[in-house]
């Protein structure tokens, strides 16, 4: 509660986290945004119509859309508060509403499951040491010679084949490369703790090895690593965008900003006539990803003075 | 110093080894049917030549068997055929490199300037309008997706004012290319354009390679500035920066000359991570503006499934960057002598 409050006293953070606070509603509400056309697969964006051009926005203020839709007084792609993509006619405010989730889903998913396995191998190099730690941070070097976005475009391709285009595809790419950060950061917090009096007396009591470095040691050094992963949801929500925008992302048609994005690669030397196709889903990612990064630079701020004014990346 | 360069060298073909064996692992992710349709494109034209292509490439060989093989390939130089590129890989790689290093050495340039001169002003306005203003912009431009704010660029510039093309070069350049009338030195347009003495050729190539230039410097530069401003901060509560202003020295002498050079040096070693932000905006500028170099044909690659080319891609850049990280740490020993390489 202290920290919710110090986080609302900030503006910069306060304004990140009404941001957030925007998008949980719009995840949650999305049934009632935007009424799905399939009720079985909410996920499939809405198609209106057989137009090869994208047709503009069928209402001059995107809000009294919204209204009528929301108050089911008229259909979406009768009002298409947001226009639509082109090719496939997908519609662009279906698209964003539902997006929402698959970005909420695909950025916790992968800073969590990444933050995971960090933590199990960091920890596991730094308490053992020796030959566990050679092994362990070797094979992090590894991993870290690849450019993070290039291998993990190698690995959604190479995936591809077996278990085919999609959300799963792509996160598990994402994930093979975004975990040696938060394995070396906790490995150099654990080498610390690891000799205070409070581990060793834990030691002389007869603790086991489980018990010591989950009751003892990880609740001590535990901060900053949970810190840096805060920061980097956004920068895994831009990283997959990126892979959908490539076209290694969700399957066609599944509702995710990325993928809507890439529909704009079609009507490049056209893109003044046809602005919605970047406008609102751009604005869309670029809000989410800024209030994720407010929160977390403030978050930084507040729990790790360590870390103070230093660029994590 | 020699001693520590020998080692990291040393260490160089372990790295290479375990890097090599990655690569070849996800390669053998792919189901033995999709393996041959690596070398053979129609398998269902030619149903007989399947066996024989397993036969001659040991595709039913086991797992260290097939590893061998294949890293005598490379070192042979046989990095497979790219289907994207209609040529081998490492014909392509060598094809492709030119506009890209092109590409990256522009970038450098506003990368280096702004970054570094914003933060050391940002520095020397702590906590001022300017400060925040700096700290605004950097994480705005931290938040920003490369491909929304290059898809930006293009709408405003290119499909409204008309003022900036898209693609690397004008077709007329083309013509005068294959009239040879326009030698090719290095591959790089600009350098060529003076090289054969032509000013116009090279305004063409300039105007082509600025909304790539600036997508691909712009993450960069909040890097940049975060880390020269926190370095410039530390350096200006220094001793000797102080005694500087005892002297009576001008504020610009004592800025420039002795905070910044010192303030440069944790600057130098972000190079690496530098690198790596290259390395990966490629792939997505060159997608977007249509620019036909390594990034843009490995993006193409990659959705066309075209593995080896991907795979051969990737072992490029780690090449690069490990090589890369070498020479930052050689050069963080050589800008400064009190740090002394074990």
């Amino acid at each position: 509660m202290k920290l919710f409050l110090k986080l609302c006293k900030n503006p910069l953070s306060l304004t990140g986290l009404v941001l957030l606070l925007f998008f949980l509603g719009v995840a949650i509400a999305a049934p009632w945004l935007a009424p799905p056309a399939w009720p079985r697969e909410p996920y499939r964006i809405a198609r209106c119509g057989f137009s090869p051009m994208p047709q503009p926005p069928g209402i001059n203020n995107p809000l009294k859309g919204i209204w009528l839709i929301v108050t089911r007084q008229a259909t979406i792609c009768r009002v298409r508060p947001f226009g639509t993509t082109g090719e496939g006619q997908y519609d662009i405010y279906y698209g964003l509403v539902w997006g929402t989730r698959t970005a909420f889903k695909v950025g916790l998913y992968i800073t969590g499951i990444s933050l995971v396995i960090g933590l199990i191998l960091g920890s596991l190099a730094a308490y053992f040491g020796k030959y566990v730690d050679e092994i362990i941070m070797r094979i992090t070097d590894v991993f870290l010679a690849f450019p993070f976005l290039v291998a993990a475009i190698t690995l959604a391709a190479v995936l591809q084949p077996t278990i085919g285009r999609g959300l799963v595809t792509a996160m598990i790419a994402l994930i093979a490369f975004g975990w040696m950060g938060y394995a070396r950061l906790i490995r150099g917090d654990i080498l610390a703790v690891k000799e205070r009096d409070y581990v060793q007396a834990a030691r002389a009591a007869g603790a086991g090895h489980l018990r010591i470095i989950f009751r003892h040691i990880l609740p001590n050094a535990i901060y900053p690593t949970m810190v840096m992963a805060s920061m980097d949801v956004g920068s895994y929500v831009i990283s997959f965008a990126a892979l959908s925008f490539l076209g290694l992302g969700a399957e066609v048609g599944y509702a995710d900003w990325g993928q809507i994005l890439s529909f704009a690669r079609n009507w490049i030397p056209r893109l003044n006539y046809y602005w919605w196709i970047v406008l609102y889903p751009g604005v869309t990612l670029i809000l989410f990803v800024l209030a994720w990064n407010l929160v977390g630079d403030a978050l930084r701020d507040i729990l790790d003075p360590r870390l103070r004014g230093r660029i994590t990346v | 110093m020699w001693a520590y360069i020998a080692r990291r060298l040393l260490l160089l073909p372990l790295l290479i080894f375990l890097v090599t064996l990655f690569v070849f692992g996800m390669y053998s992710f792919l189901p033995p049917s999709q393996r041959v349709r690596l070398y053979l494109p129609d398998v269902a034209k030619s149903p007989d030549a399947a066996p024989r292509i397993i036969a001659k490439y040991g595709l039913d060989k086991p797992f260290h068997i097939q590893y061998i093989r294949w890293l005598g390939n490379l070192i042979r130089g046989d990095f497979g055929w790219s289907q994207t590129a209609q040529r081998p890989v490492l014909q392509a790689l060598g094809h492709y490199f030119p506009a890209t290093l092109e590409l990256a050495l522009w970038a450098m340039v506003p990368v280096i300037f702004v970054g570094i001169w914003l933060g050391i002003l940002s520095a020397i306005h702590h906590n001022r309008p300017l400060d925040h203003a700096t700290r605004v912009f950097a994480l705005i431009g931290w938040s920003f997706p490369s491909f929304v704010y290059g898809l930006l660029l293009i709408m405003v510039f290119y499909a409204w004012l008309r003022w900036l093309p898209v693609g690397r070069i004008s077709d007329w350049v083309l013509r005068l290319e294959t009239a040879g009338q326009f030698k090719t030195f290095t591959g790089m347009y600009t350098i060529d354009a003076i090289l054969n003495g032509r000013p116009d050729v090279l305004a063409d190539a300039l105007r082509h390679l600025v909304m790539p230039v600036f997508t691909l410097a712009y993450i960069q530069w909040a890097l940049l500035l975060r880390i020269t401003r926190s370095s410039m901060l530390e350096t200006l509560r220094q001793e000797y920066v102080m005694t500087a202003r005892a002297k009576g020295l001008a504020e610009r002498v004592v800025i420039y000359k002795h905070a910044a050079r010192n303030a440069m040096i944790p600057v130098a070693t972000v190079g690496g991570l530098l690198l790596i932000g290259l390395l990966n905006g490629v792939v997505i500028t060159e997608t977007i503006f249509n620019y036909p170099g390594l990034g843009s044909w490995a993006a193409n690659a990659a959705s066309q499934l075209d593995i080896l080319s991907v795979l051969g891609f990737a072992l490029f850049n780690c090449a690069l960057l490990v090589l890369g990280n070498l020479f930052v740490d050689i050069l963080y020993a050589v800008i400064d002598p009190r740090i002394r390489l074990e």
